[in-house]
């Protein structure tokens, strides 16, 4: 009568761990995604850029001065084969991002310090969200913000002071760009700051430094690396923003380092390659492919490296 | 003797004013990146504020029966696209008797939004028994007497340099003494989609493209993002493939935001064909680029769960999976929940990836579902932000209104979670 129960046993027993197998499998698949996600994101961008390089060469575009990407309608047409030199948009993007730099460091790290180390839980508890909130704002509006209100004001300002700006400036758009950069740098260095051991501040308190020099001259000093990668990570973040420049710093590719001169970034020019009619397969819609990897590695690089200095400073204390 | 009290000391006297400079220093900046957030939160409000009223031109209209639907069919299709101008222009000349000229005629007739047949031919087909009767209505006024009425055009200013002329705001003026030009609440902009006319055009149609999007965006990363979480905390011992999928992970969360919307127009346009401009292929782009922030909070959640939990569960027999599925993953769940509604409102407010695949097209139309085309709400932002009529400023302005809204909203129910639902151990 029916089975031995050592034998059903047996059979649940299996059957439990045929579906511990299948809910694990599952879940590796699904950790998986992250891997494809990359494999995808290069694959794609390699592929099409690999089509770009076949009609214009590489040294062409990391090394040409100059940047139009207009193409040939008919094929015999004459001097429009296009320019597709990505040094114009590459000192656009390093431009704007340095004057957010400019902006966001000291604002950033000052803001972070003073957070660390002098304020009241109370004051804390208050500020710290409202930097974050920065981060939270979409970059859109943002975007709006410095073409309808900074702009007009620099324009005035610069025209008062007797200088010529161009409604659309490297200017306006980094400006705005560096506070939105203020919480990526004033939290991490705040939480950086805060790793670096009690004991380093106590002894210099100790030896009758006031809370300032302990500040500059030890607990900064120790925390370089780690405010290092932070800085790193928003310099990436900079590179790769899109909507402010896309609305406030313009189109026009420039060999310019003039902050009072609209400049174009990497990501205009992949919006405005990209946006609007796009015939497949022309050099134009592919080149946004090409620039799309060079500003991949260079992020990825940056990341890396900004990853990998945080990781060992962190280790350094624990 | 030398005087060595702390208090005359010149050099500490200097030490000490550092320290209140230094302390100063953190103040200010602080300041000044509040202060910027609030001078940017007060010009989009003050900006913005205006475009929630709407002027409207109230006439008083007799729906002739002949005009509208001679057949007398009295089908709403026929009656939504029936000729209203003739309609219009008799009860304007009602409101106006002196005025006789053509171009006169016409220039009052300009007075009026272009979309306002559309709105007596809605307002005909949803109620046919107006038909044959005489009513007063209010109407869209065109976006340069809606200007006008916020104070936006200066009439001070010589006639050919303002949109409005001396004749079109005389006319204005008799509309105000007669009490028939009102700002009204401007409920186009709640329930319409987009338009060329800045006072015809609305947010419903983005704010929906949102939605949608984001339910796809949520119905993928949601359970990928828990079961990754769960695979990396609970189940996969230390290999060199963790480490890989890791290394991605924090990779992927800080890949320009751009590049995701490559992505999308190589892989999911290209190779599997979705169609484009859809709130599937947006949501789908937005849930990897929301990927990574899920994993992380996921994890953190998972890592708050104490392992005496796990070994409780064990001792009574359970396996692995049910350790995990029916004790572990319920507990950190708040958290995990926390954690994807910021992501979510991180990927409400993305733009730059949505332009690449195609959801920056002029849509006039509301989508009903994931595969109709449509904008999103930061992205019709962009589009009024370009668009060169002034009456889009103040629109511009009150669709970050509410897409800040929105956000803010989202961010309260993850405090609100975290702060109630969330075990602290």
């Amino acid at each position: 009568m029916g089975q031995p129960v050592d034998l059903k046993l047996r059979h649940a027993r299996r059957s439990t761990k045929i579906k511990e197998l299948a809910i694990q499998s599952l879940l590796i698949a699904s950790s998986l995604v992250a891997i494809l996600t990359t494999i995808g994101i290069v694959a794609s961008l390699a592929f099409e850029a690999f089509r770009f390089f076949q009609k214009i060469p590489l040294t062409d575009f990391l090394f040409g001065l100059e940047w139009s990407p207009q193409t040939a309608i008919r094929e015999d047409q004459v001097g429009s084969s296009g320019a597709f030199g990505v040094i114009p948009l590459l000192t656009g993007t390093l431009l704007i991002s340095f004057i957010a730099m400019l902006v966001a460091t000291p604002l950033g790290l000052l803001s972070a310090v003073y957070l660390a180390e002098y304020a009241k839980p109370k004051t804390r508890a208050i500020v710290k969200p409202l930097l974050e909130l920065l981060a939270g704002i979409p970059t859109v509006v943002y975007g709006f913000f410095a073409a309808l209100v900074v702009a007009p004001i620099i324009r005035a300002t610069g025209s008062g002071m007797g200088f010529e700006i161009s409604s659309e400036s490297a200017l306006a758009a980094g400006l705005v760009m560096g506070i939105m950069l203020v919480p990526f740098i004033s939290s991490l260095s705040d939480d950086v700051i805060n790793a670096v051991p009690q004991a380093l501040r106590d002894a210099s308190l100790g030896m009758g430094a006031t809370p300032a020099e302990t500040i500059t001259k030890v607990v900064l000093p120790a925390a370089t690396p780690g405010i290092m990668g932070s800085l790193l990570l928003a310099i990436s973040r900079a590179i790769g923003e899109t909507m402010i420049v896309v609305m406030a710093a313009g189109l026009a590719a420039k060999l310019s380092l003039n902050p009072l001169e609209a400049v174009t970034t990497m990501t205009v020019q992949i919006v405005t390659l990209l946006t609007g009619d796009q015939e497949f397969d022309s050099a134009k819609t592919l080149a946004a492919f090409a620039i799309a990897l060079f500003l991949f590695i260079l992020t990825l690089c940056l990341n890396v490296i900004a990853l990998k200095i945080v990781d060992k400073y962190k280790k350094q204390y624990d | 003797m030398t005087d060595y009290s702390l208090t005359t000391s010149p050099s500490l006297k200097r030490r000490h004013a550092k320290e209140t400079r230094f302390k100063w220093y953190g103040r200010t900046a602080i300041l000044i990146a509040i202060s910027f957030l609030v001078f940017m939160f007060s010009a989009i409000i003050f900006r913005g504020m205006g475009a929630f009223q709407q002027t409207k031109i109230g006439l008083e209209v007799t729906f002739t029966a002949q005009v509208i639907d001679a057949a007398g069919t009295r089908d709403p299709q026929v009656l939504a696209q029936a000729n209203y101008k003739p309609i219009l222009t008799a009860a304007l000349a009602k409101t106006f008797p002196n005025v006789t000229s053509r171009n006169d005629k016409k220039r009052l007739y300009k007075l009026l939004s272009s979309g306002a047949v559309f709105e007596m031919g809605k307002q005909i087909s949803s109620n046919p028994s107006l038909i044959g009767t005489t009513q007063t209505i209010w109407l869209p006024a065109s976006s340069e007497v809606d200007l006008f009425m916020k104070g936006k055009i200066d009439a001070s200013l010589d006639e050919s340099l303002r949109r409005l002329s001396d004749q079109d705001i005389a006319y204005i003026e008799t509309l105000q003494k007669n009490g028939l030009i009102k700002k009204k609440f401007n409920t186009a902009f709640f329930t319409k989609g987009d338009s060329r006319e800045p006072e015809m055009a609305g947010i419903l149609g983005a704010a929906l493209g949102s939605f949608f999007s984001l339910l796809v965006c949520f119905a993928i990363a949601f359970p990928l993002g828990i079961m990754t979480a769960v695979y990396l905390e609970e189940y996969a011992r230390k290999s060199k493939l963790t480490d890989l999928i890791e290394i991605n992970i924090n990779n992927l969360a800080a890949v320009p935001s751009i590049v995701f919307g490559l992505l999308g127009l190589s892989i999911f346009l290209g190779v599997f064909h979705i169609p484009r401009s859809t709130p599937l292929v947006g949501g789908m782009v937005l849930a990897l680029m929301t990927l990574p922030t899920i994993i992380i909070a996921a994890r953190a959640s998972l890592r708050s769960v104490p392992y005496t939990i796990r070994e409780a569960a064990y001792g009574l027999g359970a396996s692995k999976t049910q350790a995990t599925f029916h004790h572990v993953v319920p507990l950190a769940m708040p958290g995990m929940l926390t954690g994807t509604i910021l992501g979510m409102a991180q990927a409400l407010g993305e733009t730059a990836p949505l332009l690449m695949i195609g959801m920056v097209a002029f849509i006039v139309d509301i989508p009903h579902g994931v595969t109709d085309a449509a904008t999103s709400l930061p992205v019709q932002i962009f589009l009024w932000a370009d668009s060169p009529e002034k009456g889009f400023v103040e629109r511009t302005s009150a669709a970050i209104i509410v897409l800040l809204a929105f956000l803010v909203l989202m961010n309260l129910l993850a405090v609100f979670l975290r702060r109630k639902l969330e075990r602290r151990w």
